[in-house]
């Protein structure tokens, strides 16, 4: 196990890093993405980009979220391929909640899962607007219906992750 | 994960690997293959096999080493390395003694690179002693560096630096363990296979 915040000269063999952190991020685009080959292409394409760059990555940075801030914009551009919507600019940072900020979620494994259990709805509108970070204007664009119906599925799907989590609800 | 989710990464980075291979992104492809002698890493370049890796090295450190020496760029992929396993699989069933495959040299210099690219003039199933291999290459008194040159060989087995024995006739070291030398050393003795 390497340990962050260790001096090293290079970073690690790019296959350790798909062996250390491609289940993860498999996990997060279908999640985000319908699972199957929308998922795997954003895989694949998070991957081989991060390939290309990875030569140039500062030895000893955070490859974790690095890769994640690859992923979502690999999942962006799928969102968009099949959803043409005007949007103004790619979201910037997704805006973390109390423990539920993009590196919590992407390293709990039981937050997936969790995921998993909500409606396809609720998991989508969760996923864009936290980890995409697409304010919920623009979410209908992808969605259909109205930013306040969706802001009302979020909220939902946030307080039954909650409960299954037991993440206290003033934290 | 579960079997399933595994089974669908395995493939995945499959498909990764030959993409990238397809762009000419990969700095160091590798793969293992069984061997009489244990598991062997076996990793390549575009110029040719860069390293051969006894399991008793540590795989993961010597990915690490390859990284560091040649490019971060490494991942698993077989068909580069197909010629010499089939190769290395011939030469452990007696059908073959000697390969034709390209090398990629660069992580020797100096003199211990003149003496592995001296190893090789020792025949199939002959030995040499480090003090013939000092003299071979010009440097008679270098007798310890030609053990380094042995001992730093990243190209064991392809490579003949078990073919290399002390004055005595007793086995000096091996990267692999003694085992290994004497297990090719008896192999290449008995080349029908009896």
């Amino acid at each position: 196990m390497r340990l962050h915040g260790v001096k090293m000269k290079t970073n690690p063999p790019f296959e350790l890093v798909v062996r250390e952190h491609g289940p993860a991020v498999l996990r997060m685009c279908t999640a985000l993405l319908r699972p199957g080959p929308d998922a795997q292409d954003a895989w694949s394409e998070t991957f081989l980009a991060a390939l290309r760059a990875y030569p140039g990555l500062e030895p000893g940075a955070n490859v974790q979220a690095w890769l994640i801030t690859i992923a979502r914009r690999k999942a962006i551009d799928s969102l968009r391929a099949r959803h043409p919507v005007p949007v103004d600019s790619l979201p910037e940072q997704a805006a973390p909640i109390d423990g539920f900020g993009p590196d919590g979620l992407f390293e709990n494994a039981g937050l997936w899962d969790a995921l998993g259990t909500l409606t396809e709805l609720q998991r989508k509108v969760i996923g864009y607007h936290y980890l995409l970070g697409f304010p919920y204007a623009e979410i209908p664009g992808f969605l259909g219906g109205s930013a306040a119906s969706l802001r009302r599925a979020a909220a939902d799907g946030i307080k039954s992750l909650r409960k299954l989590l037991d993440v206290s609800e003033e934290s | 994960m579960s079997e399933l989710a595994m089974h669908e990464i395995d493939r995945l980075k499959e498909n990764l690997a030959e993409r990238a291979a397809a762009e000419g992104l990969i700095d160091v492809s590798y793969r293992l293959v069984d061997s009489p002698v244990g598991q062997l890493m076996l990793a390549a370049t575009g110029r040719g096999i860069v390293r051969v890796a006894f399991a008793a090295e540590d795989f993961d450190a010597v990915l690490d080493s390859l990284a560091e020496k040649v490019g971060v760029r490494v991942l698993h992929r077989a068909a580069p390395l197909d010629a010499a396993a089939m190769q290395l699989d011939e030469y452990f069933a007696h059908a073959r003694t000697g390969f034709e495959l390209n090398l990629d040299h660069r992580l020797s210099s100096g003199y211990r690179l003149e003496v592995q690219l001296a190893l090789p003039r020792i025949e199939y199933g002959h030995t040499a002693s480090y003090k013939a291999m000092a003299a071979v290459t010009g440097r008679p008194a270098a007798v310890r560096a030609v053990g380094t040159a042995c001992a730093t060989n990243p190209l064991p087995i392809l490579v003949p630096c078990h073919r290399v024995l002390r004055s005595d006739g007793s086995l000096g070291g091996y990267l692999g363990g003694l085992d290994a030398k004497r297990a090719l050393l008896s192999l290449e003795q008995d080349p029908f296979g009896n």
